[in-house]
């Protein structure tokens, strides 16, 4: 065995929960090393990003991703690792969406990868229905009084994927430029882009 | 239940912990716990929702004081041994001291991921009629099961609007302690933030929550 004198005592925890599964047959090493690089590697916002730019250049899809996400998301290759339901939320000049999990931590993996540690925290999960816009300021965001906050709490198996608004002055950019500018953020709602 | 994990509404815990530009995983063992979990999971022996309850078990006061990894590594400790998958004795036990039969042989990770994709799917193909449509006006029940329930202690009592009908779904309350899908109709319903907060809160907010058949009752 190596000195395991520097690890702390969760880190041995799990590490004794992990050689005794291995032990018994239930899991492999080397699928362990695999799950954790899909989701540091493979899964992230990029795959959101490439929806919300293909809906800001393509009408029919932001149609189709409004109508059905779950089948428009499929169709980007976005298979969900998930298996859950997603409906995609527009952001218009007077409707302003914000997903939260009030229960636990419900979150769209396919589209956004694992969530950030805020997005699980007992503050957010606690105040994003009660006070939206108390939680968007903490983000520097303000959304005008007269524009409708949705705050969507994810308490069954349907993810929800918040489409922002398109900033202007962005006429020009390829969907790949402008998938550059979406953010994980924007896509949960607690960042309006700059510029929309 | 009406346990510590229903959070929404609640008051006093600080801000929000932005970090900018954070890693996937903060610490190797955060990942480790990520995908034992995951890995476990493609066994069958447990549901989300069954997985879900025991979660909302821990102990409100560990609850509390944990990280979200943290909770993962008790829990999943805890229905390892509800499952009879391993016991307390080996999980007390230090490795080098330990004899232990092997199982059977674990799942390729290609395995593990096909079956999470069809365990997940909640969507349950039966021909229901449904109770409401979108428009109809509903209240929430005044409800207060002792088991799993995924309707927050919030929004029991409050009225709201039917805004989509999802389809057909598992019923968690059931599904949670293994006592069948109980399918029905899952619904987006619409509420006014002052509906559920009262007079201070915004005149134009919403909230919307997925709520089954079972969690409503027609209003008016």
């Amino acid at each position: 065995m190596t000195d395991h004198s520097h690890l702390s005592d969760t880190e041995l925890r799990v590490r004794a929960l992990e050689s005794l599964l291995t032990d018994k047959g239930l899991v492999d090493t080397a699928a362990l090393d695999a799950i954790v690089d899909i989701y540091e590697n493979k899964v992230g916002p990029r795959n959101g990003a490439r929806v919300v730019a293909r809906a800001w250049v393509d009408e029919e899809f932001k149609q189709w991703l409004l109508a059905d996400g779950t089948a428009a998301i499929d169709s980007l290759g976005y298979t969900s690792t998930q298996g859950a339901d997603i409906v995609v939320l527009e952001n218009t000049v007077s409707v302003h969406n914000l997903t939260v999990c009030t229960l636990c931590s419900c979150y769209p993996w396919a589209v956004l990868g694992l969530p950030p540690t805020w997005y699980k925290s007992f503050p957010y999960r606690a105040r994003a229905v009660k006070d939206p816009r108390g939680v968007l300021a903490e983000f520097d965001q303000k959304v005008p009084e007269d524009v409708e906050v949705r705050v969507w709490d994810s308490t069954a198996e349907v993810r929800y994927l918040v489409l922002p608004q398109r900033p202007a002055g962005t006429e020009g950019l390829s969907e790949d430029e402008l998938a550059d500018l979406v953010t994980r953020n924007s896509m949960i709602g607690t960042d309006r882009l700059a510029g929309s | 239940m009406d346990g510590i994990h229903d959070m929404g509404g609640m008051d006093g815990f600080g801000p929000i912990p932005i970090e900018p530009d954070e890693a996937v995983f903060h610490a190797p063992w955060q990942g480790r716990m990520w995908a034992l979990n995951t890995a476990l999971g493609a066994w069958g022996k447990w549901n989300i929702d069954a997985g879900r309850y025991t979660l909302e078990q821990l102990d409100p006061a560990l609850y509390l004081s944990s990280s979200y990894y943290h909770r993962w590594l008790y829990r999943t400790e805890n229905i390892l041994v509800d499952h009879d998958m391993v016991s307390r004795e080996e999980l007390a036990t230090p490795p080098e001291e330990r004899m232990v039969e092997r199982q059977g042989e674990p799942l390729a990770v290609e395995e593990i991921l096909a079956r999470q994709r069809k365990a997940r799917s909640a969507r349950v193909d039966e021909n229901i009629p449904p109770r409401f449509k979108a428009g109809d006006q509903i209240r929430a029940r005044n409800i207060h099961p002792k088991g799993h329930t995924r309707i927050p202690r919030y929004i029991r009592g409050r009225a709201g609007v039917i805004d989509r009908d999802h389809g057909v779904f598992i019923f968690p309350d059931t599904n949670a302690v293994f006592a069948g899908n109980k399918p029905q109709h899952l619904y987006s319903v619409k509420f006014s933030a002052r509906e559920i907060w009262g007079p201070e809160a915004s005149a134009v907010d919403k909230v919307y929550l997925d709520m089954w058949d079972d969690y409503l009752e027609a209003e008016g």
